[in-house]
């Protein structure tokens, strides 16, 4: 019998190949873990694993192991999965890419990490982040990776001197690098579809509530969501449909929704499927690249008997204000618990408790986490509240509206993830506002709360950027999940770009 | 804050709107943390015990450690619906957790969850009877406090400065204890009326039973906001004591303030808005921080949990479960039993004393008598010697057939006394006391008869002047009559057989 195996490296096969490899028995849990465990080391100057336990890992695929022998394997038995370091594990430590959290370990494990270490997944280790998720180029980490004294950002595998994207940055490298199947993210303004895009991978972003976010190390309450991000729309469907369900004990924000088979329309025609492009997303900025690579997969979408509308997306502009008022002013309070007094850092010498304050949070957060707490508790101070954070929630609302309106017209919504492909490590590091400019696209999604996706539809031609992987995002209506990654699926049928390989890996 | 309506023409026209303190009106307005019954926090499910080793009853949730959320406790929420209910307030069917925002070692989160623009309770008022003087200067007058909100939050916990050398220590374990926080107009113009409407406020929250009430452990605080102005002025500029756990204390660290902020003005200072303590030992409030140093909170509407909604039929379940409200048992006991307005409401101070009232008016039909007997020689004698209505010696059915004793005339009201004596000393059969002690009135007309015409032959002084129209020698003659009988007489059928007598 031919089996992918017999042919392929276990790191090249999908998801769903692995999945069915080892409940046949053609490889067993504890191989691929330590196929992969190997594959980190191998790979360690990526930099993108920060703790790895392989002792745990191993334990935890025996016992994968034990269960596919007993018959009572679950649906992701002995997969190998990489979690974002936002994510608290008993396991392994927990640092959200944070000096302020470095050695911590919780004692309970992220409602997220449950349910797929329910449902089989095998963790091969923890991966970087921007620190507490603030960041869209995985440079804003104070956490060095396995096996290296110095702290960097995490290297993109199609360009090592480029970043991977942020701020799920670890994870997207991974997963492009075949150093785990597939990974967890979390999203609050674009931090799955950005690094996916920029990785040349598929990650998806659920609608707000679909994943509990119990035991994600908040960043922005009202936006902060849980993904999967793998090589392809049908293994993020299988993933999605162990990550999300309702968590009403744990978190109150948490959908009413009901536990979804999200593969199950993943073969659906797409026969007069109605995909409205936003104008907005077109305009000035876009590099030729992405905009060539965005008008082929439209193009290509059109043969499969897609049909475009355009729409209008008018407050697109007005969502980097908004995001970068809500956002900061969420994060400033919620980061109000790192103080030295319960858990992770306290400085060494202080004074009076002030002091104590002072010291350890100068110490604890990094220079973009301090300007996001500037700028939160500075537009949710009194006299400034009503222009800024009342103001900014109003408009908000309107964006939302502005999805809704535009729902009546279409059934997913297709445009660019960013407008560039991944930078050089460094080039925008001095420059924090075009980092923040840079999220134009998928910020207005994150805060109507809608479900979105990136897929990778291409590759940059020009001289300077050759060979780096573009994304397209996908956004569809709440709760609606399936249809996009229906769209998705069905594209990555017609086409290859989510199965190329960076090269060395 | 606005001014009480009922006071407002008087505040207009210049006219003082509650007693003077050497020429200033005295304003006070309340904001009450009372601690809810609740088994478990408001938004984890650590216990809410009182008393346990520190920072076992703190879970994940309570340490604010990463990733953790909050969920709402439902039977907190139903708890302040009660409370609601009990006063007469709007409930909202929707209204929002906000977060307050402060750094300080025993606030885990470095905010406070709590409600800021929308409570769940709105409007509502206490009613109660404020007492002023004394003996024939006594005046009781009926007050309202309106309230402006009741909002649910979460405790802090606490900081421990005494336990350790050179450091503090944080208990977690009263962190995230559901609080109700109660908050006034600035109704209340006395230190006495401030104290009436807590013990009212008290007396509230444990009948419906959303609170133990126990002062001491903290589970009712109060802070009182006071200020004081010549009548006519606009408010003045208020202090705010903390934390009052006592009665006691409330009505002397007002006391207190009220004085120190008529010497300041008199002297020519201005009043600072300022956040006091009062100090037990001293008996003087001393300041702990002033408008300078008020830290801005920063409240924002809490991503981590959707408004709090509550329907209607929500709001009928809750009202359904609950026990007849103080207010409404007042009215049905004017109602029913004929009582005046006052005796209803004392009858009302707690459930108990309720409880035992209508045990006693329904087993002796007597329930005017057994009010009386209640609110007086019962209640005296509980109050000397500090018993609560539970402990009393005497139960309702004994006191209840003692009753009947007087209104069937088998005994006197002043040989009731000597029964009721005999009761609180252990006897139980009402019957066999007044039997054992041969307190039975005479019913004997004819001897009734002969000892008034002997009283009336030896005191013949006192018969002309009664006859020259002096009423209280007619008294006189009653003693002698009721003397002569050892207390048996009927002292109504003396007073008429005397009187007739005397006219004949």
């Amino acid at each position: 019998m031919t089996t992918p195996l017999s042919t392929r490296a276990p790191h090249d096969l999908s998801v769903q190949e692995l999945v069915h490899a080892l409940a046949d028995k053609q490889i067993s849990a504890t191989e691929l873990a330590q196929h992969f465990l190997d594959r980190s080391t191998a790979h360690a100057d990526l930099g993108a694993y920060v703790d790895v336990q392989a002792d745990t890992t191993l334990a935890q695929a025996r016992a994968a192991d034990a269960r596919i022998g007993a018959g009572t394997a679950g649906p992701l038995e002995g997969l190998p999965l990489a979690h974002k370091d936002i994510f608290v594990t008993r396991d392994f430590a927990t640092t959200a890419g944070s000096r302020m959290l470095k050695g911590y370990h919780s004692p309970f494990d992220a409602t997220v990490v449950r349910k797929l270490a329910d449902a089989g997944a095998v963790t091969i280790g923890k991966v970087n982040c921007d620190e507490f998720a603030m960041g869209s180029s995985n440079e804003n980490t104070a956490i060095a990776p396995v096996g290296s004294e110095t702290v960097q950002p995490v290297r993109n595998p199609w360009d090592t001197a480029r970043i991977p994207g942020g701020s799920s940055g670890g994870s997207a490298a991974v997963v492009a690098a075949r150093l785990a199947p597939a990974a967890t993210g979390t999203d609050t303004g674009g931090s799955i579809r950005q690094p996916a895009a920029f990785c040349g991978i598929t990650g998806i972003k659920p609608t707000y509530g679909r994943a509990s976010r119990y035991g994600m190390v908040a960043f922005a309450s009202s936006l902060d969501q849980a993904g999967p991000m793998a090589r392809s729309a049908e293994d993020c469907a299988l993933l999605l449909s162990a990550m999300c369900g309702p968590d009403p004990d744990r978190d109150s924000t948490s959908l009413d929704a009901p536990t979804e088979n999200f593969s199950r329309k993943l073969n659906d025609s797409i026969e007069g499927l109605r995909i409205g492009v936003p104008k907005e997303f077109f305009g000035e900025g876009l590099s030729d690249d992405v905009r060539t690579a965005m008008d082929a997969a439209l193009k290509q979408y059109e043969q499969l008997g897609a049909k475009l509308v355009p729409i209008a997306l008018p407050r697109t502009e007005l969502s980097i204000p908004v995001y970068y008022i809500i956002a900061p002013a969420e994060a400033s309070s919620n980061l109000s618990r790192f103080d030295g007094v319960k858990f992770g850092h306290r400085a060494k010498d202080y004074g009076d408790l002030a002091d104590m304050y002072k010291k350890t949070r100068a110490e604890g957060f990094g220079d973009e986490v301090k300007r996001r707490i500037m700028i939160g508790t500075y537009v949710l101070s009194h006299g400034y509240y009503d222009a800024y954070y009342l103001q900014a929630q109003k408009i908000r609302r309107m964006i939302a509206d502005d999805f809704q309106n535009a729902f009546k017209e279409c059934d997913v919504i297709a445009g660019p993830v960013a407008p560039t492909v991944a930078w050089k490590i460094g080039e925008k590091s001095d420059d924090p506002v075009a980092n923040y400019l840079a999220d134009i696209f998928t910020l207005s999604g994150s805060l109507a709360g809608l479900p979105g996706m990136s897929i990778p539809v291409g590759f940059a031609k020009a001289a300077a950027d050759k060979g780096l992987p573009i994304g397209m995002q996908l956004l569809g209506n709440y709760l609606d999940e399936a249809r996009l990654l229906n769209a998705a699926h069905r594209f990555q049928l017609a086409t290859d770009y989510h199965l190329a390989k960076p090269a060395g890996f | 804050m606005s001014e009480t309506v009922n006071t407002f023409e008087a505040q207009q026209q210049g006219r003082p709107t509650g007693p003077l303190v050497h020429g200033y009106e005295v304003i006070i307005g309340f904001e009450t943390h009372a601690q809810l019954s609740t088994q478990s926090k408001i938004f984890s499910r650590a216990s809410t015990a009182f008393g346990a080793e520190a920072n076992t009853q703190a879970c994940a949730v309570d340490l604010a450690l990463p990733g953790t959320l909050p969920v709402m406790n439902k039977g907190a929420v139903e708890r302040a619906i009660q409370f609601g209910l009990a006063i007469g307030s709007h409930i909202a069917p929707r209204s929002i957790f906000a977060r307050k925002n402060y750094f300080y070692p025993d606030l885990p989160k470095g905010y406070q969850i709590s409600q800021f623009e929308i409570p769940v309770v709105q409007g509502g008022a206490v009613e109660f009877f404020l007492e002023t003087g004394k003996g024939a200067d006594l005046v009781r007058e009926k007050k309202t406090v309106r309230l402006v909100r009741a909002h649910l939050e979460e405790d802090a916990g606490k900081s421990l400065h005494e336990d350790f050398i050179g450091q503090s220590g944080i208990d977690l374990n009263r962190a995230g204890t559901p609080l109700l926080e109660i908050v006034t107009e600035p109704d209340m113009r006395s230190s006495a009326e401030a104290v009436a409407y807590a013990k009212e406020l008290h007396k509230i929250v444990t009948w419906i039973g959303i609170c133990d009430g126990n002062m001491q452990e903290g589970s009712f605080r109060c802070d009182a906001n006071v200020s004081v102005r010549k009548p006519g002025q606009p408010l003045g500029t208020r202090r705010e004591i903390k934390n009052l756990n006592s009665f006691k204390f409330m009505q002397q660290a007002i006391d207190y303030e009220v004085r120190w902020q008529i010497e300041q003005i008199e002297d020519g200072h201005e009043i600072q808005q300022a956040t006091v303590l009062f100090n037990p030992d001293t008996g003087e409030t001393r300041a702990m921080r002033t408008k300078e140093d008020a830290a801005d909170y920063r409240y924002f509407p809490d991503p981590d949990l959707p408004p709090l909604c509550i329907s209607e039929q929500w709001v009928q379940e809750v009202r359904g479960q609950m026990a007849e409200l103080p207010r409404n048992m007042a009215a049905r006991f004017q109602a029913d039993y004929g009582l005046s307005e006052y005796d209803a409401t004392q009858l009302t101070q707690s459930l108990a004393l309720a409880t035992y009232f209508e045990a006693a008016a329904k087993a002796s039909g007597q329930a005017k008598l057994a009010s009386n007997w209640i609110t007086g020689e019962l209640a005296r004698r509980l109050n000397s010697q500090d018993l609560s209505v539970e402990q009393s010696p005497v139960a309702a059915q004994t006191l209840a057939q003692l009753v009947a004793r007087i209104a069937d005339s088998t005994i006197s009201n002043s040989a009731a006394k000597q029964v009721f004596d005999a009761l609180w000393d252990g006897a139980i059969e009402v019957d066999a006391v007044i039997e054992a002690k041969g307190l039975k009135q005479m019913n004997d007309t004819g001897a009734l008869e002969a000892i008034v015409d002997d009283v009336i032959a030896a005191n013949a002084k006192n018969v002309a002047e009664f006859k020259a129209g002096n009423e209280k020698a007619l008294n006189g003659l009653v003693g002698q009559i009721m003397k002569a009988s050892k207390g048996k007489a009927n002292p109504q059928q003396v007073n008429d057989l005397l009187r007739a007598k005397l006219a004949g």
